[in-house]
């Protein structure tokens, strides 16, 4: 199987060509440099993302918040699921776990901001 | 009146980290004036993560970022004023700048200073700089107007959007809405490339499957209470739309993230000279402006793509209102224009006086096209300052070339900054 993606290693945006088999990259072509060979790689085995998102407190303000360590891509949704329905009350500080484990991904949903009761 | 040493115009990330790097560099009398509520500025709307890299060798989110520049204030006992406005900056005789301000506290008051540091940063171009047809119906925002509805108040602004232009604010708030469960239908965008960084398009379009029109605008706005939809066009080389390729796309919410203005209505009526290519004060390679001890650094000289680049500009810019409100004179000696060449839009700053130039002169600056395979050369008369090799250069990232001190000594001509074929 062949897959096609853009390196965003730098501003080039090389149009990679990956062909894999049983899950493991055999071969890229399309990248200019060492680095886009790797990041095909990463990319198509176990895609990761940071996910950042708000919480809506109990007293109706927004706190930022955000997924400790990179989650698995295909769950970036349930984890903003699991997020929006999280109970929090104010104040919060920056740095609160205020969810561990996120839908069993083993990262934790912090808050990014201290936000007092004002 | 009140006198300071130094009045620092903004408590974003440029403010603080002038104040910051001003206090360290041996200022007492420092004061940071912030019309918002809160210090922290645009980052505290932006909740995504990659900010820092450069600064605190990690990723953090926004309001991370400035929570810790916040507190580094607050922990070097920085006085700042919150919901303070200033409404005029004006030098006086006796060489000091007469700053006046409105607050709920002071009222209407003239304070003085001895050195200003100018970091208003910028605000967004507005519908009304962009000459779209069709009436003004709710839905139309730009983009950060809604990233600060929607991230700091919890609003929910539409179900279905469509964006104008790809700059970095406009590819975030893709993202940013389709997480908020709306539908992102397109970002439209004029030029045939991107004006956002290469990561934002992968993971705030292409995580989505939502498509980058690059040639493409909006034509029409349609609805006259409320947004009904917008007529999308492809554009010619002449950036003139196609009619044949007019395409209605019904949405709810258009969001405009179409460039960046510098808010300088301070400095234009204070009189000092702004470089018509930026937007921002012309400065010299201490970030000073034609006006003696006042500085500039941030979004309002220049806009950035990494608030880190701001925060290292803007620690230049307080250590020089420091030395300069001590009492530190320039030395009187030659100042050379830099000039740009094939390639280069604009360059920060815009002179150079090598007698007054630190162990690291910054010169920074963005080109107006995409150029692959070149190099960047830098000259005085036959003299080579610096040649880097490059394999791409694009509008969208700032590019920061360093001078040291000893090569600039000798030199006898103004300054060429220009790109080269490799």
């Amino acid at each position: 199987m062949t897959k096609e993606l853009t390196c965003i290693c730098c501003p080039m945006g090389c149009a990679l060509t990956a062909e894999l088999e049983d899950g493991k990259v055999t071969n890229v072509t399309g990248n200019t440099c060492p680095r886009g060979k790797g990041y095909a790689e990463t990319e198509l085995t176990a895609p990761v993302r940071s996910v950042t998102t708000t919480v809506i407190t109990q007293q109706g303000i927004p706190v930022p918040v955000k997924t400790k360590t990179p989650v698995p891509k295909d769950k970036i949704f349930d984890v903003v699921r699991a997020i929006k329905a999280l109970p929090v009350s104010l104040p919060v500080k920056m740095g609160d776990v205020l969810l561990v484990d996120v839908c069993g991904s083993g990262s934790d949903i912090v808050a990014a901001r201290t936000v007092e009761n004002s | 009146m009140e006198n300071f040493d130094i009045i620092i115009i903004g408590g974003g990330p440029a403010g603080m980290a002038a104040a910051v790097s001003a206090k360290k560099a041996g200022a007492e009398n420092i004061v940071i004036l912030e019309r918002d509520k809160v210090l922290g500025g645009i980052l505290n709307q932006c909740i995504h993560g990659g900010f820092g890299l450069h600064t605190f060798g990690e990723e953090l989110t926004g309001p991370e970022y400035a929570e810790r520049y916040a507190d580094m204030v607050r922990d070097m006992d920085i006085p700042y004023e919150l919901e303070t406005m200033v409404l005029d900056v004006a030098p006086k005789p006796d060489g000091c700048k007469a700053v006046t301000v409105i607050s709920p506290t002071r009222g209407v008051c003239e304070l003085s200073a001895k050195a200003v540091v100018l970091a208003m940063g910028c605000r967004e171009r507005p519908r009304g700089a962009l000459g779209i047809a069709g009436f003004r119906p709710k839905g139309v925002y730009t983009a950060g107007t809604a990233q600060k509805l929607v991230n700091l108040e919890g609003v929910h602004i539409g179900r279905e959007v469509v964006i104008l232009g790809s700059g970095d604010i406009g590819l975030i708030m893709a993202r940013r809405m389709t997480l908020e469960g709306a539908h992102v239908a397109a970002v439209a965008e004029l030029m045939p490339y991107s004006s956002g960084l290469k990561r934002n398009i992968v993971q705030c379009l292409d995580d989505y499957g939502i498509p980058l029109l690059l040639s493409h605008t909006v034509i029409d706005i349609k609805g006259k209470d409320k947004l009904e939809g917008v007529v999308i066009a492809q554009v010619d080389e002449n950036r003139v739309p196609i009619k044949e390729t007019a395409k209605l796309y019904p949405c709810d919410t258009l969001l405009l993230s179409c460039g960046l203005i510098p808010e300088n209505e301070l400095t234009s009526a204070a009189g000092i000279r702004i470089d018509r290519r930026t937007n921002g004060a012309m400065v010299n390679e201490s970030l000073e402006t034609s006006i003696e001890g006042v500085f500039s650094c941030g979004n309002v000289l220049h806009v950035h793509d990494l608030v880190d680049f701001v925060s290292e500009e803007s620690a230049r810019a307080g250590e020089n209102a420091a030395k300069y409100a001590l009492g530190a004179k320039r030395e009187k000696c030659e100042s050379f224009d830099i000039e740009t060449g094939n390639g280069v839009r604009y360059t920060v700053p815009v002179s150079i006086s090598p007698g007054n130039a630190d162990e690291l002169t910054h010169i920074r600056f963005r080109v107006g096209d995409v150029y692959k395979n070149v190099s960047v050369v830098v000259k005085s008369g036959e003299t080579e300052l610096v040649r880097r090799k490059s394999r791409i250069l694009v509008p969208s990232e700032m590019v920061d070339l360093l001078i040291k001190k000893d090569k600039l000594q000798g030199i006898s001509e103004n300054i060429k900054v220009y790109l080269e074929e490799a």
